[in-house]
């Protein structure tokens, strides 16, 4: 394989993980926005997808089990809302912030003591871990085209629905202006529990479509979380969209430091990012810079 | 006067308290369990500088295991590698004289130089420093829990770094950890004919940071860090450099997680992967909502306890799962901490014993 198409084949395998950050960064806005809390329990929706998925696929044909994953943890993110954000009101930003911090470990807990520490898989959607689609002369999965493709979808699905439908106009307003969505008669407790509800469930499409490739494993979400999170303030927090390029920059650049470190250190990658975003550009790369209000959460 | 009486009952009743464990112990024939309280409040005093972060300034650090390794590795590497080659070199010279490079015994009886425990400490402390301003000057510039993030992140890559790198031991970590001479005759070491004195190391030293955090939080300082939890614009137009504070405070905190993290490691003589674990930042975190956040003797007591009752094995399987539901239900719960309403009550009962009862003067 010749330079430019293992360059190549680096920039598509960064893609296919960069999908997935996205998606992640995707959920920490969602809930962002409309709540004004760092969900750090995002990984483990997507770590719940994958294993939901995984289980049900003995039962029932593989495209039931992915819809049925995505519902079982779109309502367990509903559940949680109701359960501890809702009744939790009066208290600050910080004390939900432990709490999600709290929840993300049990959730993994829980999923140790119901699954067990082994990695699982979903099988390939189509074809099998040898075959490959030959694409300008480096090698692609098929189960990566699942995966750009589904979030493809996903993101123009979301932008849809956030920009032409009635409950996503409701839930911008809610995260622009909540007094004022509030006096429009938007009622939001409702929308907080819908991104919780969309945030879980896109976590959990996301846990389904890469878990042939990267396998599911119970202490996954942490390290997903961080990359996400990166994700999501490369782009700039509170902006979905935006969290797309995020997540597809913070792939890339995972995928081509392996040139520089051993890919046991990958993870520095997205620390790396971290850092720089906050030290240089913490409104994010098409945030606006102006703006900083004297809201506090 | 009234304010130095107070402080001696208080010191008497610690006191006290110590040695009613200490002779309790040893008439059940339980001495043993000195060993994993020594560790608990080793542990506990990586908690008392999480408090000072999340319940007087209102982050959070989901770094502070990674802290407690860094110092536990750093001394743990200078103490034991081999430096033969550089005490060969002018310089090497230079530092035997000063003792900073100390001949010494190793695992196998051979022997060996390595530097003195003390210049462990002095590098932990220095690279704990740069570590945690390098994390915390952009974090806390902004407003908002960047520090979070920013310190889970940090904590997978200690942990990740610490697991793949042979001269850290990787998956087994370091042992062979020489004792810590603190002052003649005042020895951190896991020997058995030591275990009772550094139980009472341990818990002076303890008592010390809490003394002296107990001052810190009380004073002008304290109460701007207040401020700045309550309302960080406020503090701000107040005339109070809220940056500038919370990055001290979270310095101060995260050289506290690296001393515990230095005094365990020679305690135990050696430290292993899962200290720098982001379940262990994780436990630190509960522990501190389980004192109450901004309630320091809360915290000590309390995680001085269930870290004793978790090195004991007591939680078997869910251990982890235990500091977790902890977490949940201590915030949602009694955000304040179980403790505080007690105290409250127990201050009143104590009070109305006392003959002269005045009214306090502000907050006690």
């Amino acid at each position: 394989m010749d330079e430019a198409s293992l360059l190549l084949q680096y920039l598509l395998s960064g893609i296919t993980k960069g999908s997935i950050y996205a998606v992640v960064a995707i959920g920490f806005n969602l809930i962002y926005s409309a709540t004004g809390v760092l969900n750090f329990a995002q990984g483990e929706f997507v770590m719940l997808g994958g294993m939901v998925a995984v289980s049900l696929a003995r039962l029932v044909p593989l495209p039931v089990a992915v819809f049925g994953a995505v519902v079982i943890v779109a309502v367990l993110g509903c559940l949680l809302e109701l359960l501890f954000f809702r009744r939790l009101r009066r208290h600050t930003v910080l004390h939900l912030i432990i709490i999600t911090i709290g929840l993300s470990i049990v959730i993994q807990e829980v999923a140790l003591h119901v699954w067990d520490e082994k990695v699982r898989a979903l099988p390939y959607f189509t074809g099998n871990e040898i075959s490959s689609i030959r694409f300008l002369g480096a090698a692609i999965s098929p189960q990566a085209v699942w995966v750009l493709g589904t979030v493809g979808v996903v993101v123009v699905a979301l932008h849809a629905f956030l920009k032409y439908s009635l409950a996503g106009k409701a839930m911008r307003a809610c995260s622009s202006n909540p007094e004022a969505a509030m006096l429009a008669g938007i009622n939001i407790p409702v929308m907080r529990n819908l991104s919780f509800g969309l945030s879980a469930g896109l976590g959990a499409l996301a846990g389904c479509v890469i878990s042939p490739i990267t396998s599911t494993h119970y202490e996954m979400g942490a390290p997903l979380a961080i990359k996400g999170f990166a994700a999501a303030i490369l782009g700039g927090l509170g902006n979905p969209m935006a969290a797309v390029a995020g997540g597809l920059s913070v792939g890339t650049v995972e995928a081509f430091s392996v040139m520089l470190w051993p890919a046991a250190y990958n993870d520095v990658a997205a620390f790396g990012i971290i850092l720089l975003v906050l030290f240089f550009r913490p409104e994010g790369l098409f945030g606006r810079r102006a703006g900083q209000g004297v809201r506090e959460h | 006067m009234r304010d130095t009486r107070h402080q001696l009952v208080w010191l008497l009743g610690i006191a006290g308290a110590l040695l009613v464990v200490r002779y309790s112990l040893r008439a059940l024939d339980m001495e043993y369990c000195l060993t994993q309280l020594t560790m608990a409040l080793y542990y506990s005093m990586v908690v008392l500088g999480l408090c000072l972060v999340m319940g007087y300034c209102g982050q959070v650090s989901l770094g502070h295991g990674a802290f407690f390794a860094i110092g536990g590795y750093t001394t743990a590497v200078l103490t034991t590698a081999h430096f033969d080659r550089l005490a060969r070199s002018p310089i090497g010279g230079w530092l035997q004289d000063l003792h900073v490079l100390v001949a010494r015994q190793d695992a196998f009886g051979h022997p060996a130089i390595s530097f003195n425990p003390w210049a462990g400490f002095m590098a932990a402390m220095g690279l704990t420093a740069v570590i945690a301003l390098l994390i915390g000057y952009p974090a806390l510039r902004l407003k908002g829990h960047y520090l979070a993030m920013a310190t889970l992140g940090f904590g997978l890559i200690v942990n990740k770094l610490v697991l793949g790198t042979a001269a850290l031991g990787a998956a087994d970590g370091i042992n062979g950890v020489p004792r810590w001479t603190l002052l003649p005759g005042l020895i951190v070491s896991g020997r058995s004919e030591h275990r009772v004195a550094n139980f009472y190391i341990a818990a002076v030293l303890l008592l010390v940071v809490l003394w002296l955090l107990r001052n810190l939080v009380r004073s002008r300082i304290g109460r701007a860090l207040l401020a700045i939890h309550d309302r960080e614009t406020a503090a701000n137009a107040m005339g109070i450099n809220t940056a500038g504070l919370k990055l001290k405070t979270f310095l101060l905190s995260a050289l506290l997680a690296a001393s515990a993290g230095v005094l365990f490691t020679h305690y135990t003589g050696g430290i292993g992967p899962s200290e720098s674990g982001v379940m262990k930042s994780v436990r630190y975190l509960a522990l501190t909502a389980a004192g109450g956040m901004a309630n320091l003797w809360g915290a000590c007591v309390v995680s001085t306890l269930l870290n004793y009752l978790s090195l004991r094995g007591l939680f078997g399987t869910f251990d982890h799962a235990v500091f977790g539901v902890l977490l949940i239900v201590m915030i949602s719960v009694a955000p304040e901490g179980p403790l505080r309403p007690i105290g409250v009550w127990l201050r009143a009962q104590l009070l109305r014993c006392k003959p002269e009862r005045r009214p306090s003067h502000g907050p006690a």
